[in-house]
């Protein structure tokens, strides 16, 4: 039983995480009504530069999150100004192409990171990391939980960005009917590229702190888009709060996999996860039906 | 009693807590051309799309010569003979005018020579055969709402929806798609009707049906609707 | 883009003669490639590039035209040439599965359902050891020593593919294809049963990548899960070769196909032997370089936009004289 508890605690912790990956990627889908696929690579680079900062200027990573956060803000905001915004006019073929160039920009990123720091795995470990914090016979990996306490924060924040700042009321018009925001006077294409810039910032934050517990390399991004879209999909396409529930269930669902099926099929359970919803779920997800 | 042509019976369709159409029931008789009028947002659209099957109904029946439609897949309804088109006009916009109506007139064969002979036919009928090699995406309006009207003619409709045809047309347009509808109906068509110019509506249909909040408020000939209070009262307001 | 029907027969006639003329072991491994990616991209381009359904996926049906051809010699004890015959149809089997599932959902979702799926294939092959020979993979001794037999293979299942998807986009399933891609809706009321062509469309694409994959086994005489159902060197790839060549258009593909081989080969071998090693490792970053290239500036492919190229090259060259009017 304990063992039980246990793992799910750790599946719920995790899953703090993951629900920071997933609400950055909903405020994207809802608001350019795109996929991101190149959301687990911001992840990444994020991750490389708290890397980085701790090598080399011994900087702890939770104090990284006030570098990588506004970094992958900037870094975001550009790809979608540049690269992404333009093909809303694009008349072509597959209309696609949004997302294909999003698959474009993770590759190059994945591509950029192998060739700077090599495929092979890096960590991050302070001290820190090897300490728990326990409540009866249960243990709480202390970098988890800090990781847990600052997803919370994070999210909390975020919400009330959303609900009570200007900024924050546009985007969340502009995701819910963009014709009808333009003609309130919301400029759709400056929240689109703060939109990007804000999910980029989102996933930044897990990514830093994800380190501790993690490990680094090149195609980390690729795993961790899959990811990305299952959290979204099992809370619903453009749900914030749906987001979180979809990071929550995914952190258990692969916890309890990994005790009680195998530590090497954990990202299966992801994709098995997906197709059943696909499958089982088609009314959940009448909205992807018609676009 | 005979089986109407078509009939709708309480149709009803909601929309999660709305409902856009409240036990609605007329019927239409083989060979006459039917208007269903309203205030803007009154439901008719709705009501194409039921028939249609482009949206599945909450309860109620549809029934088309003496079939049930409504749980039917649109392209099945379309194969059964009912033809329709949309109110912003749908034409497949990377191919041209002739292989437009082609994809519309291989619904009944699958040989190419004989789609590509029913879609010239069609094509003349509708007075659109000087651009049948036009993309298109490049038309004007008036030829792009035409195009739908033979793209729907094309699949050999007994039962025709139309969906405002007319809206955005200059006069002469208009009297030109008024007398493409006459040669429709005369052709042995049945045609349903959806129009907001009354000019349009008065002298094209035999019967009319006016709805509001997706529910009947008069149905009669054209004069008795138009002159009825509570029609006069839902596209002016009460007084 | 009419009938090329000389240049056609141009360049079919150069492909025969082709390895009778260069002997080089090298120069006809990259053909064999190229002619294989004909294969995959061509059928892709039936599924996305006409009927609309873009696939992040295709190497479920590679790998899985791979690993029959393999499973045939390794667990049922026939040869893997069996799998030409029984990979295509395996192949379209599962595709017509996928379909119907998948098929419900549109657009950019869809594509991710394909990408999931393969990454599902993938796991599945590297799990199922007894089957599937797990990471080790499925290593066969190759049938031929020359590459001959092989080159003429690729070349006859390249055409006969190219040949077969011509015959069907004039042919009232082509009709129907477009009609889905352009308007899904319109289609429908139409009378087309958007699901059952979509089927069509997928199981005939997923059949010939399907042979494409038990060509691949046949020839390379070494699969594994890694390879075969890879995401970013079988599906990207051939989505790359599809939208770079120009999706929804016949001859897209095929140029598509030979740009990328060749591209890809350039990069391999460090440009011939002519740069520094490190320059091999690039191949896949320059890959994501040129997806963002090409959908920024030419979405259509060379063979979509080749009259904007035209005018692009033509306006640059003769300078003055086109910009004062001469008309296109």
């Amino acid at each position: 039983m304990a063992v039980f508890i246990q793992t799910v605690v750790a599946g719920i912790l995790m899953g703090g995480i993951y629900a920071l990956i997933g609400i950055g990627m909903t405020l994207i889908m809802g608001v350019m009504k795109i996929i991101n696929l190149a959301h687990g690579q911001l992840m990444m680079v994020a991750m490389y530069i708290t890397y980085v900062l701790y090598e080399y200027v011994h900087l702890d990573p939770y104090a990284a999150l006030l570098i990588t956060m506004p970094c992958l803000f900037v870094l975001g905001a550009v790809l979608q100004r540049y690269l992404l915004n333009p093909l809303i006019k694009v008349d072509s073929i597959l209309p696609e192409n949004q997302v294909l160039m999003t698959v474009g920009i993770g590759m190059v990123l994945t591509e950029l990171a192998r060739m700077i720091f090599h495929s092979d795995y890096k960590s991050v470990r302070p001290p820190y990391t090897s300490m728990s914090l326990y409540a009866g016979s249960i243990a709480f990996n202390l970098p988890m939980v800090i990781a847990f306490g600052i997803a919370v924060l994070l999210t909390i924040g975020l919400f009330l960005f959303l609900l009570k700042t200007d900024v924050g009321k546009s985007v969340r018009a502009t995701a819910q009917n963009k014709e009808a925001a333009l003609l309130l006077g919301v400029n759709a294409e400056r929240i689109t590229i703060f939109t990007y810039g804000l999910g980029a910032a989102l996933v930044a934050a897990a990514g830093t702190l994800l380190l501790p517990i993690y490990y680094l390399f090149p195609d980390l991004g690729g795993a961790f888009t899959l990811k990305a879209f299952v959290i979204t999909i099992l809370g619903g396409l453009g749900s914030t709060v749906g987001a979180i529930v979809g990071g929550v269930v995914l952190g258990v669902s692969e916890s309890l996999g990994a005790t009680y099926i195998s530590m090497a099929l954990k990202d299966a359970v992801g994709m098995v996860i997906f197709l059943l919803v696909l499958i089982f779920l088609p009314g959940g997800l009448k909205r992807l039906t018609k676009i | 009693m005979s089986t109407p042509f078509f009939e709708c019976h309480e149709l009803t369709k909601d929309f999660g807590g709305l409902r856009a159409v409240n036990e609605l029931s007329f019927h239409v008789n083989e060979g006459e051309i039917f208007g269903l009028i309203g205030p803007n947002g009154s439901g008719k659209t709705t009501v194409f799309n039921l028939i249609n099957g482009y949206y599945p109904i909450t309860s109620g029946h549809i029934r088309f010569q003496g079939q049930t439609l409504n749980g039917l897949p649109t392209w099945k309804i379309c194969k059964l003979g009912v033809g329709r088109t949309f109110q912003v006009v749908k034409p497949l916009r990377r191919m041209t005018v002739l292989e437009n109506v082609m994809t519309a007139a291989f619904n009944h064969t699958e040989s190419l020579a004989r789609s590509r002979e029913k879609a010239m036919e069609v094509l003349d009928f509708c007075g659109l055969t000087d651009r049948k090699d036009e993309s298109a995406r490049g038309l004007p309006l008036g030829h792009r709402k035409r195009l739908e009207i033979a793209r729907a003619l094309a699949t050999e409709p007994k039962l025709l929806l139309l969906d405002e045809t007319m809206a955005g047309l200059t006069p002469q347009e208009q009297a030109d798609g008024v007398a493409l509808i006459r040669r429709i109906r005369d052709s042995g068509i049945t045609v349903i009707i959806v129009e907001h110019i009354m000019r349009v509506i008065m002298s094209l249909c035999d019967r009319l049906l006016c709805i509001n909040y997706g529910q009947r408020i008069a149905e009669g000939s054209p004069e008795e609707v138009a002159n009825h209070p509570a029609v006069i009262e839902a596209y002016l307001g009460k007084d | 883009m009419k009938a090329l029907r000389w240049q056609v027969a141009v360049i079919v006639a150069a492909s025969i003669i082709f390895p009778l003329v260069i002997r080089s072991d090298y120069y006809q491994h990259v053909l064999i490639l190229a002619l294989m990616w004909v294969v995959i991209g061509s059928s892709w381009n039936l599924l996305a590039g006409y009927t609309g359904q873009v696939s992040f996926g295709h190497a479920i049906f590679f790998g899985i035209g791979a690993y029959t051809a393999g499973i045939c010699a390794t667990k049922v004890g026939m040869s893997a040439w069996w799998g030409m015959i029984l990979g295509g149809p395996m192949a379209a089997l599962i595709g017509f599965v996928i379909g119907w599932v998948c098929f419900r959902l549109r657009g950019p979702y869809f594509a991710l359902a394909t990408i999931a799926v393969g990454e599902i294939f993938r796991l599945v092959a590297v799990v199922w050891r007894s089957f599937t020979g797990g990471m080790q993979g499925i290593l066969l001794i190759q049938s031929f020593r020359s590459k001959l037999p092989y080159y003429y293979l690729a070349l006859f299942l390249a055409l006969a593919c190219i040949y077969a998807i011509h015959a069907v986009m004039r042919s009232k399933w082509g009709y129907y294809f477009i009609a889905i891609r352009e308007d899904q809706d319109a289609a429908e009321s139409m009378g087309v049963n958007a699901f059952r062509y979509k089927s069509l469309s997928l199981i005939v694409s997923a059949f010939f990548t399907g042979m494409a994959g038990a060509f691949y086994m046949n020839y390379m005489a070494f699969i594994d899960p890694e390879v075969v159902f890879s995401l970013h060197h079988i599906s990207i790839m051939a989505i790359l070769v599809g939208i770079i060549g120009g999706v929804g258009t016949l001859w897209g593909p095929p140029l598509g196909a030979f740009i990328m081989v060749l591209l890809q080969e350039t990069f391999r071998s460090a440009f011939f032997g002519l740069a520094p090693r490190w320059v091999s490792e690039l191949h896949v970053l320059v890959f994501g370089l040129l997806v963002i290239f090409v959908i920024l500036y030419m979405a259509n492919g060379i063979v979509g936009d080749w009259t904007k190229i035209q005018r692009l090259w033509s306006s640059k060259a003769g300078g003055g004289a086109s910009a004062a009017g001469k008309g296109s």
